[in-house]
């Protein structure tokens, strides 16, 4: 009556061996599952180094003060608008998402022309995130104007700068205490581009003079922008995880209009017509919405909090 | 169950939908008016801070709880398999925790070794590994 040997219809999709739900499925699942720890990883540590450069008297990156470019309001008007273009950004993932969700509905109807079409608004929202990011790494990376500050080899006296030097002086990213009421912030930390620290007290003070004197001064501002050993905008460590966890999420969602090209590809072949479902459908929807799901966390911990 | 139940199904995604759309733009609204809350309520600015990074967390569980049972579909999938995938995540909670302690002593300490002054420094024999701060400064 029972056979207890490997039942290989189990394999096959559309089959549901266990918890009712699909072998692949299942797999999406559990791989999902790894997936959100790795991100859970990389969250976490953003909490626990920015509290630590809080504990340790440093200001972290505000970001309103970091993501205020908005294509043509930004390059037409001069308009800096903070945070406008990440709030659109996360709008048109979860529109993709809402697009997804709908061509797994279509699938359950076997109505291939709609599943065709809410698969084709998927990839192209997934391609707009794409391009935004791309935007926003452009101007992150670039900097704002009066972003780092100029030495000169006279401040910088008995000072090994490593061959930073250029021919203006030695551009220097300053790293602000924190600011406290009825206290004016001071600068704590020196960086230089090649991300060595000057700890030269007198450098630091005589760049300290620099950043509270910018009208005096004007002309000893640069332009600023970031890399992985030091920015314009807090500690290293903000540009490095801003690198790190945007660059992993837009990774996946590079992925994931690669595996939506193929469906859409499949679709139009009638692969799954001839298969007789759309399950694979409902697998790649499972990894898109997983994607949304972490852009959310990403939106909260890195733009608003 | 073709044609009707699809139309059940197309409606409750366009709600999620929007329910998303409006947890996200609360959220801006939010963000755009965070500095005005401390002056506006009478709180004091550490306050103020904190509830609004509570009412962030909050927003942004709503938002995930939408997401993973309606869109990933995972309210109408069978009860193990729902407790199979959440139920690990409090291994997460835990590290947030034990993180952002560590993250908040190692902080003090560095701020000691550079010989500048922190409020509150709890008497301890331990110190920050030396080659860690040497490396992060």
């Amino acid at each position: 009556m029972a056979e207890v040997a490997v039942d290989k219809k189990a394999l096959i999709e559309g089959e549901r061996p266990m918890l009712n739900a699909s072998y692949g499925k299942l797999m999406m699942w559990f791989f999902l599952v790894s997936d959100a720890f790795t991100f859970s990883g990389l969250l976490i540590a953003y909490g626990a180094l920015r509290v630590r450069a809080g504990s340790q008297g440093l200001a972290w990156a505000d970001p309103e003060a970091v993501f205020t470019h908005t294509p043509l309001l930004y390059e037409l008007f001069h308009i800096e608008a903070p945070l406008v273009f990440v709030g659109i950004m996360t709008f048109i993932l979860i529109l993709s998402s809402v697009t997804m969700v709908l061509a797994v509905e279509a699938g359950h109807r076997k109505s291939r022309k709609e599943v065709q079409k809410w698969v084709l608004l998927t990839i192209l929202g997934g391609a707009t995130f794409l391009s935004c990011q791309a935007y926003e790494w452009y101007h992150f990376i670039i900097g704002t104007h009066n972003g780092a500050v100029i030495l000169t080899a006279d401040e910088l006296a008995g000072v090994n700068v490593g061959g930073a030097e250029t021919a203006e002086g030695v551009a220097v990213f300053p790293v602000m205490s924190r600011e406290e009421p009825g206290q004016p912030q001071e600068v704590l930390e020196v960086r230089m581009r090649n991300g060595i620290r000057i700890t030269n007290p007198a450098v630091i003070s005589r760049v300290n003079d620099i950043v509270s004197n910018p009208d005096q001064y004007h002309e000893r501002f640069t332009d600023g922008g970031a890399n992985m050993k030091a920015n314009e905008y807090g500690p290293p460590a903000f540009a490095n995880l801003f690198f790190f966890v945007t660059g992993f999420h837009g990774t996946h969602v590079f992925s994931g209009v690669v595996l939506l090209v193929i469906l859409f590809l499949n679709v139009k072949k009638g692969t799954y017509e001839k298969r007789g479902h759309y399950e694979m459908t409902e697998k790649i929807g499972l990894y898109w919405h997983f994607v949304d799901l972490v852009w959310v966390f990403v939106f909260t911990f890195f733009y608003l909090v | 169950m073709a044609a009707a139940d699809g139309a059940s199904a197309r409606k409750s995604i366009y709600r999620t939908a929007l329910i998303l759309t409006a947890l996200t733009a609360l959220e801006f609204t939010i963000a755009g008016l965070k500095h005005h809350l401390s002056s506006t309520l009478g709180l004091s600015e550490g306050a103020a801070g904190l509830m609004v990074l509570v009412t962030f967390v909050v927003l942004t569980i709503f938002k995930a709880f939408y997401i993973v049972a309606e869109f990933m579909h995972l309210k109408h999938e069978v009860k193990v398999l729902a407790f199979t995938i959440v139920l690990p995540f409090l291994f997460i909670l835990w590290l947030i925790i034990g993180l952002v302690v560590d993250g908040d002593y190692w902080g003090e300490q560095t701020a000691l070794q550079n010989g500048f002054e922190v409020e509150q420094v709890q008497p301890t024999t331990m110190e920050a590994p030396a080659t860690l701060t040497q490396y992060y400064g």
